[in-house]
């Protein structure tokens, strides 16, 4: 089943950094101690913790000594329910030594930590817990690891890369083909990774939208409601297809990647957000995920 | 004697042994695998369900890679009277306790172990809640 989206009374301006960029999700534990109260001292302390690993040697660019600027704020417009905690986001901005303080400064790293309708996983933590299930990174890996070890050591938590499994994917390219779309949009893709082979191949499978929603539409029920049965109905639909015209059994391979013009998520826990619109319902997906890999 | 599917060819009925134990693989990663499994049981004759068949489940290792619902694999189990192993073949450990199972299961279908017959696996089946 499939609950209705949350309500959208967010203001589409404080969420639209979330779109169009490629966001490399983890799941992360509750944070103990964390306030909302403290967002710019803890920018500072993590500003110092960048500049120590620096000093270490552990510098993120090689050779030029650039100034990183630390923003921690947060997002309260970013959640499902006010059961919800606010969304945090942290930015790590450059700025070159040299230029006056006004000078331009480049944003190299967002970092966003949030809870859309993930509130069953705070229902029995003490008061000190604060429970963002979710988080998502966009820019170098050596930043993430950084900021990452931070959180880690400062509040005892812990980061773990979020998976999504082939059958948690073809859940997404049910759901969002299902969704309503204003434009003409772009095809809907599925990349399939055959196993077992000695060298890597995978399979582009794509699929006109128009196509794609009138299969689900003969497939769905109820709206707003989706079961298993209707989204394996759905993929194996697909599947036979496919089968048809190119005697390849997709069932037997795996299912990496899917895109719709909703959103595109690869099994390897990369999304990219494409329609304000739907954006609350993928990340409330997304904090399912994060919270099933947290327990 | 290890196929893909059944039902075996029946040109070879006569070279072949008796069967005592049928194991249906399925992988978690393939739903084709569980599909072709689907598939094959209506081939199966209905005595073999009393305690001969049982399913194992290979792959298990990686939740990630999943690719076929659980339910439906338990359902299968229920749908079937038959019991469902699980295994990852990857890890050495695992297997060769696996594969000792099986062959422990194997002996009592066949009829070698006295006082235990393959029926008893149908009581295993049964959840506690029912009783």
């Amino acid at each position: 089943l499939f609950p209705p989206p949350p309500q959208d009374n967010t203001d589409p301006q404080k969420t639209a950094f979330l779109l169009r960029k490629q966001w490399t999700l983890y799941s992360v534990t509750p944070l103990y101690g964390f306030s909302n109260a403290h967002l710019k001292h803890y920018a500072r302390l993590l500003s110092a913790f960048i500049a120590a690993e620096k000093q270490k040697g552990l510098a993120v660019e090689v050779g030029v000594e650039l100034d990183i600027k630390v923003a921690v704020s947060s997002i309260p417009d970013l959640k499902g329910s006010d059961r919800d905690q606010d969304a945090i986001l942290v930015q790590l901005s450059l700025r070159p030594p040299a230029s006056p303080k006004n000078s331009e400064e480049k944003l190299v790293w967002s970092g966003c930590f949030c809870s859309v309708s993930g509130d069953h996983l705070s229902e029995n933590l003490p008061e000190d817990f604060t429970c963002l299930p979710l988080f998502l990174a966009n820019g170098a890996e050596s930043y993430t690891s950084i900021v990452g070890s931070w959180f880690q050591k400062t509040f005892d938590c812990c980061f773990r890369r979020l998976a999504i499994s082939p059958l948690n994917l073809s859940w997404m390219a049910a759901m969002w083909t299902g969704c309503q779309v204003d434009k003409t949009t772009s095809a809907m893709e599925l990349i399939f990774s055959v196993p077992c082979l000695p060298y890597p191949l995978d399979i582009s499978y794509a699929i006109h939208p128009e196509d794609a929603k009138a299969l689900w539409d003969t497939v769905q029920k109820t709206p707003g409601e989706i079961t298993q049965e209707e989204v394996d109905v759905f993929m194996d639909c697909l599947y036979s297809h496919f089968h048809r015209h190119f005697k390849i059994h997709l069932s037997a391979t795996k299912l990496v990647k899917v895109s719709t013009a909703i959103a595109s998520a690869h099994c390897d826990g990369i999304i990219k957000f494409l329609q304000s619109k739907y954006l609350a319902g993928v990340l409330m997906l997304l904090t399912e995920l994060a919270i099933s890999q947290i327990q | 004697h290890i196929t893909t599917s059944l039902p075996l060819p029946s040109e070879r009925d006569h070279l072949r042994p008796r069967i005592d134990m049928i194991v249906f693989m399925i992988d978690i990663k393939s739903k084709y695998s569980l599909k072709n499994v689907e598939a094959s049981l209506a081939h199966v004759d209905a005595s073999f369900f009393l305690g001969k068949v049982c399913f194992l489940v290979t792959g298990v290792g990686r939740v990630n890679y999943c690719s076929v619902e659980m339910n439906a694999i338990w359902k299968l189990g229920e749908v079937y009277c038959s019991p469902v192993l699980f295994c990852e073949l990857e890890l050495e450990g695992i297997r060769v306790a696996t594969a000792q199972r099986l062959l422990r299961m194997l002996q009592i279908c066949a009829g070698h172990i006295p006082g235990v017959s393959a029926l008893s696996f149908g009581t295993l089946m049964r959840r506690s809640a029912e009783d």
